[in-house]
């Protein structure tokens, strides 16, 4: 199956799936909410789409990380602890101090556990899976003898400020959570298509040999994907505790996964150097729209459970068979 | 050293080293107790293609790596158009204008031509996007891009913002070897570049590097391929043993001669004609 594009060359459909790895997510993305807006009355109205948006928040930044790391053929089990701790650390300060100083420390320490990962992948070359695996089982255990057991709410002015709410031309229900989303995306977006340093995450992810021979400083450009991951997890953190004013050091507990699978739909491939934010947004989209919709189809949690795992595999499906064709 | 500045003396033309734009005297490298590189002299004149032939173990690949900054030599001295050079990773070379092409195709596959060709040089875009906002100039890129392929004559190439992994193996080598000749001020250095390729590729990229060559940039190429290095070569730097025995035109000399000096089976003596010798075992590690 072919397609013209212009009068000069033919472009294949996997050739475009390879170009525009956002292309195929986006039109299941389309599809859903077209498939849910006829099957149900309630899915097409702006308070639920507003919802839909507001639950993907969390794991959709967690997710913005897991992207920046995904494309270096890495991949972050532990960036959803690595956010509760933060969000502990957070609630625990600002009972403390003020919430300018949590919130701060919050995002450093998330910077400064993401870069002990980024230590050990670059130093000493550990496999990424075993550096977070590793890092998952210490920080989470960390954050319960942080917590020694409890859970703190949260009611500091700064700290709940994005669970805010304003209403757009009086109808469209937005939080400061979704703008502040937004603006971490679009500079994700500038950050790896617009700049070298984006340049280079690809070529590394692409081939480390490849890019250490063009002169790229691969550690360098290395550490500071997961450097910046932390950076994004601490943000993540302050989205949850807008979202849900309360530090629970057993919150989350399958963040890790879900962000993978939002990276993973949204056609960012799990071998580096393909993809990008823009099919990361969308594949935390597809994730909440599939749960909104299904449940307003009254259809039971556990078969969107099997409706997401199957869309992974689906989606990974596409992602090789269009780089088989395109040999 | 001075023994082997004899044997390179060809009759045809004396060389003048004075004009060399890459040379070295009495390099060598030890690992341990073995010898790598013995004492070898080397020399690039302007507009040239060198090939550099040896068998597997001669320590070609070592000098070649010295002469590039990956690997610092022991003893002996480079100089880069008359000034004396100390290289200290390749980067160090790169940026005295020396380019390499290595065999293993050194490409990103999911990026596009362009981006592979600026790949680690990219260029950003003038004021203040481009110094605060460090915007990338994708336009002025793919247009420069577009440019040098064109002078170099890439014609299988039609679209610059295609992704190099949609294309064949001997078009991403010839992006690469672009991307050599873009870059390259002084010279290139080629490494085996048709190893992987198929017989039309490798002849598409030979073409390639005699373009460049045409051009004005000398290139060394290393190549096991005798046939591909008389084709091409104008001259041919032989190594044996850590060091050079010889260097020869390919018109002087038949192919299988230049595999008899290659292989110690001959040697040439200071007229430049070849004598036969037995293999003498000589003490490689005498100091």
């Amino acid at each position: 199956m072919t397609a013209v594009v212009g009068a000069r060359r033919r472009v294949t459909v996997s050739e475009l799936v390879l170009r525009y790895p956002a292309l195929g997510p986006s039109c299941a993305l389309l599809l859903a909410v077209v498939v849910f807006s006829l099957v149900t009355n309630t899915f097409l109205s702006l308070d639920n789409i507003s919802l839909v948006v507001e639950q993907s928040l969390v794991v959709g930044t967690l997710a913005l990380g897991q992207t920046l790391v995904i494309l270096t053929a890495g991949i972050d089990l532990a960036n959803a602890a690595i956010m509760v701790f933060g969000t502990l650390l957070m609630a625990k300060l600002a009972g403390a101090g003020g919430g300018l100083t949590a919130l701060l420390a919050g995002i450093v320490l998330c910077a400064a556990v993401g870069s002990i990962s980024g230590v050990l992948v670059t130093s000493l070359r550990l496999p990424p899976f075993i550096v977070t695996l590793g890092m998952l089982t210490v920080v989470a255990a960390s954050s319960r003898i942080f917590a020694a057991g409890q859970s703190f709410p949260v009611s500091n002015g700064l700290l709940n400020l994005l669970g805010q709410r304003f209403y757009l031309f009086g109808q469209i229900e937005i939080t400061l959570g979704m703008l502040l989303g937004l603006a971490m995306f679009l500079f994700a977006w500038y950050a790896l298509s617009r700049t070298a340093w984006g340049r280079h995450v690809y070529a590394l992810g692409n081939d480390p040999e490849a890019a250490r021979l063009t002169g790229i400083h691969v550690n360098r450009t290395l550490f500071s994907v997961y450097l910046l991951a932390g950076v994004i997890y601490g943000f993540a953190a302050w989205q949850a505790i807008g979202r849900i004013p309360n530090a629970d050091p057993n919150a989350y507990q399958t963040g890790n996964l879900d962000s993978i699978t939002a990276v993973v739909i949204g056609g960012t491939s799990l071998f580096g150097g393909r993809g990008g934010v823009l099919g990361t947004l969308v594949g935390a989209l597809i994730v909440s729209v599939l749960r909104s919709g299904l449940t307003q189809a009254g259809i039971d949690e556990l078969y969107q459970d099997v409706a997401t795992g199957l869309l992974v595999i689906v989606a990974v499906a596409l992602d090789q068979l269009a780089r088989r064709r395109s040999r | 050293m001075t023994e082997s500045a004899e044997a390179t003396a060809t009759p045809a033309e004396p060389p003048r080293l004075e004009d060399a734009v890459l040379r070295a005297e009495g390099l060598v490298k030890r690992y341990g107790s073995v010898t790598a590189i013995d004492g070898a002299d080397f020399d690039l004149r302007p507009a040239e293609v060198l090939a550099v032939i040896g068998d597997n173990g001669a320590g070609k690949s070592t000098m070649i790596k010295a002469l590039c900054g990956a690997v610092i030599p022991d003893e002996g001295t480079i100089w880069l158009d008359g000034e004396p050079v100390r290289f200290h990773s390749p980067l160090d070379a790169r940026q005295a204008g020396i380019e390499t092409v290595y065999q293993t195709l050194a490409v990103a596959p999911a990026m596009d031509i362009a981006g592979n060709l600026f790949l680690g040089r990219e260029q950003r875009k003038k004021g203040l996007l481009g110094t605060v906002f460090r915007t990338l100039d994708h336009k002025r890129m793919r247009l420069e891009a577009q440019r040098q392929l064109d002078a170099l004559g890439v014609a299988t190439v039609q679209n610059i913002g295609q992704l190099v992994e949609t294309l064949s193996g001997g078009q991403r080598q010839a992006v690469a070897v672009a991307r050599a000749a873009m870059f390259a001020r002084k010279l290139a250095i080629m490494d085996e570049p048709t190893a992987a390729l198929g017989v039309r590729e490798s002849a598409m990229v030979l073409d390639l590097i005699r373009r460049i060559r045409d051009n004005g940039l000398p290139v060394v190429l290393i190549s096991h391929n005798m046939p591909h290095v008389f084709e091409i070569a104008d001259r041919i730097h032989v190594h044996r043993l850590g060091k050079r025995v010889a260097v020869v035109k390919p018109e002087d000399y038949e192919m299988n001669e230049v595999v008899a000096l290659m292989t110690g089976a001959l040697r040439l003596d200071e007229s430049g004609k070849l004598v036969d010798q037995k293999v003498v075992v000589r003490p490689r590690s005498e100091g």
